[in-house]
C-alpha cells in the first residue's frame, strides 16, 4: 500500500468520494464555528476595536493562497517526474481556489487597512508579492485554458510552476528590498516568546484548520469533476469513432 | 551556431523584420510621459529613471511575440529542432539575437531620451548600466514565454500575462539602481542583484525554453 496507488484515477475517486463527505462536515463545522467563535465571543482589541476580528478571514486565506501555490508546484513535480495523470488535474483544480484564497486575503486586507493605516492600498512587501501572485495564478489558469491537448497543457503549466515559483520568490525578497512596509510581522509563530493573546489565537487556530480541510475537500472534489470530464471526452470520441 | 545567429541577425534588419518596433515605441512612450504628467522639469526629474526602464521593458514586451512565431509559421522551427544543434543553444541564440536587436539599441537610446525627461547629470551612467546589466535578462526570460506560446493562435495577450509577472525582480532591481544612481546613492547592491538574476536567467532558462518548445513541436 503506498501512495502511487491513487495515481489510479479510479482508485482515486472511490477513496475520495469516501473521504469527501465527512471532510465538508468537518471543515464546515470548523470554519463556521471558529468564525461565530472569534466574531461574538472574543473581546475588542484595545487599540483595533472591533476590527481586528477580520483576521479569522484573513490570515487562513493568505495561508491556503500560498500553500496552494505550493501544493501546485508538488503536483507538478510529480507529473513532471512520474506523470500520472491525477496530479496534473489535481495541480489544475487547485489553480482556482488559490485565486481565490489570494483575492480574498487581498481584500480583506484592504478593507482592515482603510480604517487602520488611512489606505485601501500601498506598495508595502507583502502586499506587493501578493499581487505577483495572484498574477502568477491568473497567467497559470489563463495557460491551461488556452491550450486544447490535455496532455501538451499539463505538460506546459507544469514548467510554467516551476519557473513560476522561483521567480515568485525572487519577487518576494525584491520588493523587500523597498522597505519594511505597513504590514506586521508574522502575529502566529513557534519560535517567538511572543504571539498574539490566545483568546484570538484559538478560534484563529480553529479557522486555519477549517481552511485547510475546506481547501483539501476543494482539491479532490474538483480533481474528481477534472476526472470526469475527461472520462466523458474519452467516451463521446469512442462513441465517435464507433459511428464513422 | 553563428551560422544561426548572422542568419537572425540579417532578418532582423531587412524589411519587415520588425527591427526599429522596439525602440519606436520606447521613443514614443517617452516622449508622451511629458505630455502626460507636465513640462515640471523637477518631477520628470524624479520619474525619470522609472520611466526609461518602464519603457524599455514594454518595448521588450512588445517585440516577444515575433521572436519565435515567424520560424514557427514557415517551418523553420522544426528544421532547428531537428538539427544537430541541441535545442537549448538554439534558444541561447534566438535571445542573443533578439537582444542585440531590440536589447541593445534601448540601452543605446535610453541616455539619449534621459535629455527628454530631464534626468540628473549622475542618472546617465546608472541608467546605461543598469539596462545593459538588465535587458539580457529581458530576452532570456521572453524568449522563454515566446517557446511557451508558439503554438496558440492568439498568443500575443497570454504572452505578455504569463511574462510580466516574470519581469517584476528585473525591473525592480534595475529601476532601483538607476533611481539611486540618479539620486546620488550607492548603487551596488541593486546592480549586483540585477546581475545575479541576469546571470541565473542565462544559465537555467534557456533550459526550461527548450522542454516547453520540445512539447510544443511534438
Amino acid at each position: 500500500m503506498s501512495i502511487w496507488e491513487y495515481a489510479n484515477p479510479k482508485k482515486f475517486l472511490h477513496t475520495s468520494e469516501r473521504v469527501l463527505p465527512s471532510l465538508w462536515v468537518v471543515s464546515a463545522v470548523l470554519i463556521l464555528g471558529g468564525l461565530i467563535w472569534g466574531f461574538f465571543f472574543t473581546p475588542d482589541d484595545y487599540r483595533q476595536g472591533s476590527t481586528v476580528k477580520i483576521i479569522y478571514l484573513h490570515v487562513p486565506a493568505a495561508l491556503m493562497a500560498i500553500n496552494a501555490w505550493f501544493m501546485m508546484l508538488l503536483a507538478s513535480l510529480i507529473w513532471v517526474i512520474r506523470r500520472h495523470h491525477v496530479s496534473a488535474l489535481a495541480a489544475k483544480a487547485a489553480a482556482p481556489v488559490g485565486i481565490i484564497m489570494t483575492l480574498i486575503a487581498l481584500i480583506t486586507g484592504a478593507i482592515w487597512g482603510q480604517p487602520m493605516w488611512g489606505t485601501w492600498w500601498a506598495w508595502d512587501p507583502r502586499l506587493t508579492s501578493f499581487l505577483v501572485l495572484f498574477l502568477f495564478y491568473l497567467g497559470y489558469i489563463a495557460l491551461w485554458e488556452a491550450i486544447d491537448n490535455p496532455d501538451t497543457a499539463a505538460d506546459l503549466t507544469s514548467i510554467l510552476c516551476l519557473v513560476g515559483s522561483v521567480f515568485a520568490v525572487l519577487s518576494r525578497y525584491a520588493v523587500n528590498f523597498w522597505n519594511q512596509g505597513l504590514h506586521q510581522g508574522a502575529s502566529l509563530s513557534l519560535d517567538k516568546e511572543e504571539n498574539v493573546a490566545d483568546v484570538f489565537a484559538f478560534p484563529l487556530y480553529t479557522c486555519m484548520a477549517g481552511f485547510i480541510l475546506f481547501f483539501i475537500a476543494l482539491v479532490l472534489y474538483r480533481t474528481g469533476t477534472e476526472i470526469r470530464a475527461r472520462r466523458m471526452k474519452a467516451l463521446i470520441a469512442r462513441e465517435r469513432m464507433s459511428d464513422a | 551556431m553563428s551560422a544561426l545567429l548572422l542568419r537572425d541577425l540579417r532578418l532582423a534588419f531587412r524589411a519587415g523584420g520588425g527591427f526599429g518596433l522596439g525602440l519606436a515605441f520606447f521613443l514614443i512612450v517617452t516622449v508622451m510621459v511629458p505630455f502626460s504628467v507636465g513640462p515640471n522639469s523637477a518631477t520628470l526629474a524624479v520619474i525619470a529613471p522609472g520611466v526609461l526602464w518602464l519603457g524599455a521593458l514594454l518595448a521588450c514586451l512588445l517585440s516577444l511575440d515575433r521572436l519565435l512565431a515567424l520560424d514557427w509559421e514557415d517551418g523553420s522551427l522544426d528544421l532547428l529542432a531537428t538539427a544537430p544543434l541541441p535545442l537549448e543553444a538554439v534558444l541561447s541564440v534566438k535571445s542573443l539575437a533578439h537582444w542585440l536587436t531590440t536589447g541593445l539599441p534601448l540601452v543605446l537610446a535610453a541616455p539619449v531620451l534621459g535629455v527628454l525627461l530631464n534626468l540628473p547629470a549622475g542618472g546617465y551612467l546608472w541608467i546605461t548600466l543598469s539596462l545593459l546589466i538588465g535587458t539580457p535578462a529581458l530576452s532570456v526570460i521572453g524568449t522563454f514565454g515566446a517557446a511557451l506560446t508558439v503554438g496558440l493562435k492568439r498568443g500575443g495577450l497570454l504572452l505578455s500575462l504569463l511574462v510580466m509577472p516574470l519581469y517584476v525582480p528585473t525591473l525592480i532591481f534595475g529601476a532601483e539602481a538607476a533611481r539611486r544612481g540618479a539620486a546620488g546613492m550607492a548603487v551596488e547592491t541593486p546592480l549586483l542583484m540585477l546581475g545575479g538574476i541576469t546571470l541565473g536567467a542565462i544559465a537555467l532558462l534557456p533550459f526550461a525554453s527548450a522542454a516547453v518548445l520540445r512539447v510544443n513541436l511534438r
